[in-house]
């Protein structure tokens, strides 16, 4: 009856640009017509601790947390962290990795949370120009040429 | 997120301010109220935020003040009080509790204040009603002309969700000061009658809820009820979405026929609330029979997998999340150099809450007590009363620019009234901003909270009216050198000596650009 919740968990440390990840994301699915909830931890985000958010969107989405276990995106913007999320993942989480991007052609290190978006977006239905769009709306415009470069990279490989 | 729709709510319900003291998770509330338009303020600390968001209802306008729950603790005299004074716009109270303490000290539950206090609560589980019961707590509070308690927790300030706003309140009175003394002045006399008409607002107030309150009840199987509020109902709903359901909105005074008759209606009735079981008391003190969660749910949030777990009865141990790199002092941050000393010369050091706790953590491990805001300089003065000289000499004092504002003035007060045999050595860090929550402003950094100028406070000026001996003020990057014989010479002597370590935090010069004060300062 009701179309499947996605869920999707994105962590690293603080500073590497979670938050705005997941703002990204929940704007992307609102505009999408989709019922969306995000919850992020704040506090201690900037004195480089291991942070995460959850993202969920759905027809209807209950809990603004993804239970154990049903994580479907699980974006990590740092390998190590992966241990600390291991045991929420279920066989059918696509666990998203920096290795599966091509670092030496991210031209800025700190848009790689951008490239992990990318990434992210080969799997969900969403068309590039939605995705920019949002981007360029959360992020400063002196930016945009650097996340454009970054989102193609993840996207396609390129 | 939940905090951006509480801001959104108190401009739409016309405040004509908002007063608060930065805490997380309810930092961001002011924050946004200013950037919306409205008039927001930091205040000292909670209780001075209170007091003046009182003063503005008194002026018979609409007022907030915002805080964590630990805050409350300090506002908790106002709140008392101005329960039986009542109001005359609006006051509400926006408390941010913390269970699972993911940035805290404790994890209290406030539902209990608004029991002990006598004033309503309303409990959000989402940002669509964090915005609808801040608007409604706005107009309950004037209509009864009592204070009232908007309770928001971690995961409703810092979860979004879509909220549909209304139009905003319209026609609302101008303000203008009517005497009224016995209603104002709680001496005895006034506060006999007043404390009746408190209990009287209350009686019609739980009327209200029962008929006209926020509460909602869900048909579904009547195998299975469940009792619930706040942010747990959607974990609830989740866990159990076949179940029957009764949100309770408002918490205090709770809408107790309704609930029994729920409970009733089900085979099975459960309570699921995070923190303590305070429905679950209530309901088995009006006579009603309900499951609750077992004691081990009591510690930490609830989520989805514990409420089945609560559920299905499951009482055995639950495993245990691995431990993620944890927050550190950040590289390059000017307290590293305090505290390096303080170890260096095996200091009992007599902590405060700020991002220096961090120093109590592995490798810096040099911070002994830490406590509530300001503590620092009275536990380190009962350890100096009290310890034998050899130890008592090594007990330091340390606390954080906008923590001595906050409650640190009094205890400095006491210093210099009850001396040590010893004397004592006072370590002001201050990095010119409330670093911690997010660099907000305080009295001491000469800006106000949008960042516009303001009076400074000037620390050594005040020590030096407290009459300290001993007054200096260094930049432990700039002067180690010089910082390092200060603290020597301060731990060797017998006096009083207040030492304000000053260096800007680097988050807030890298995102603000302010350029380090200058040692004169």
């Amino acid at each position: 009856m009701n179309e499947k919740v996605t869920s999707i968990k994105i962590a690293g440390l603080g500073g590497m640009g979670v938050l705005t990840s997941t703002q990204i994301l929940a704007d992307l699915f609102f505009r999408q017509g989709r019922d969306v909830k995000k919850a992020e931890v704040h506090g201690m985000s900037q004195r480089g601790g291991s942070i995460c958010s959850d993202v969920r969107f759905g027809k209807k989405v209950f809990s603004p947390m993804v239970p154990a276990g049903e994580i479907d995106f699980l974006v990590l913007f740092q390998d190590d962290q992966l241990p600390l999320y291991e045991a929420e993942c279920s066989p059918q989480t696509v666990i998203l990795k920096p290795d599966q991007i091509d670092l030496e052609k991210l031209g800025n290190k700190r848009a790689l949370n951008i490239a992990m978006l990318g990434l992210l977006s080969r799997y969900l239905d969403v068309s590039s120009e939605a995705w920019l769009e949002v981007i360029h709306e959360v992020l400063p415009e002196k930016l945009h040429q650097v996340n454009d470069a970054a989102f193609e990279l993840g996207r396609s490989g390129v | 997120m939940g905090n951006e729709a509480v801001a959104l709510g108190a401009l739409h319900a016309g405040a004509a301010r908002g007063i608060g003291y930065p805490g997380t998770p309810s930092s961001e509330i002011l924050d946004v109220y200013n950037q919306l338009g409205g008039k927001a303020e930091w205040a000292p600390n909670e209780k001075v935020a209170a007091e003046v968001a009182l003063g503005v209802s008194f002026a018979g306008v609409r007022a907030f003040t915002t805080m964590k729950h630990v805050g409350l603790n300090v506002a908790a005299d106002v709140l008392f009080t101005a329960a039986y004074s009542g109001v005359d716009g609006a006051l509400v109270f926006v408390v941010a509790d913390d269970p699972g303490l993911a940035s805290s000290q404790d994890e209290q539950d406030s539902r209990r204040y608004a029991v002990a206090a006598g004033v309503p609560l309303f409990e959000p589980s989402d940002s669509q009603e964090a915005y609808d019961y801040t608007r409604l707590a706005f107009e309950v509070s004037e209509r009864w002309k009592i204070p009232v308690l908007l309770k928001l927790t971690t995961r409703v300030c810092h979860s979004g969700t879509i909220v549909m706003p209304r139009a905003p309140d319209t026609g609302l009175a101008a303000a203008h000061f009517v005497r009224n003394i016995p209603y104002r002045v709680m001496v005895p006399g006034h506060a006999r009658p007043a404390h009746r008409r408190l209990r009287q607002k209350l009686a019609e107030i739980a009327e209200w809820n029962e008929t006209d309150g926020p509460n909602q009840e869900i048909e579904g199987s009547r195998d299975l009820g469940i009792l619930v509020s706040g942010v747990a109902y959607q974990h609830a709903r989740e866990a159990a979405s076949d179940a029957s359901f009764f949100k309770v909105g408002m918490s205090y005074p709770l809408p107790m026929r309704k609930m029994l008759n729920f409970i009733e209606s089900v085979k099975r009735a459960v309570v699921i609330e995070e923190n303590d079981p305070v429905m679950a008391d209530a309901v088995r003190a009006a006579g009603g029979t309900i499951e609750s969660a077992p004691e081990m749910y009591r510690f930490g949030e609830l989520n989805v997998s514990r409420v089945k777990r609560i559920l299905a009865g499951d009482v055995t141990p639950e495993a245990v999340p691995p431990r993620g790199k944890p927050p550190q002092l950040c590289a390059g941050c000017p307290h590293g150099i305090t505290f390096d000393l303080l170890k260096k010369y095996n200091c009992i050091v007599a902590g405060d809450i700020g991002c220096y706790t961090l120093a109590a953590l592995p490798p810096l491990s040099s911070m002994d007590t830490q406590i509530c805001m300001g503590a620092s300089l009275g536990t380190g003065l009962g350890l100096r009363h009290v310890l034998p000289r050899e130890e008592a000499k090594r007990v330091v004092s340390v606390i954080g620019d906008s923590t001595f504002v906050h409650s640190g003035l009094t205890g400095l007060a006491e210093m210099t009234y009850n001396v040590p045999p010893t004397g004592h050595v006072l370590l002001i860090l201050d990095n010119t901003t409330t670093a911690m929550t997010g660099q907000q402003e305080h009295p001491g950094t000469g800006r106000l909270l949008d960042h516009s100028p303001a009076n400074q406070l000037d620390y050594e000026k005040i020590a030096r009216a407290m009459n300290v001996p001993n007054v200096g003020t260094f930049d432990p990057i700039r002067q180690p050198a010089e910082f390092e014989a200060a603290l020597v010479e301060a731990l060797a002597k017998d006096e009083l000596t207040v030492l304000i370590v000053r260096r800007p935090c680097i988050l807030a010069v890298a995102r603000k650009g302010v350029k380090p004060a200058t040692t004169e300062g």
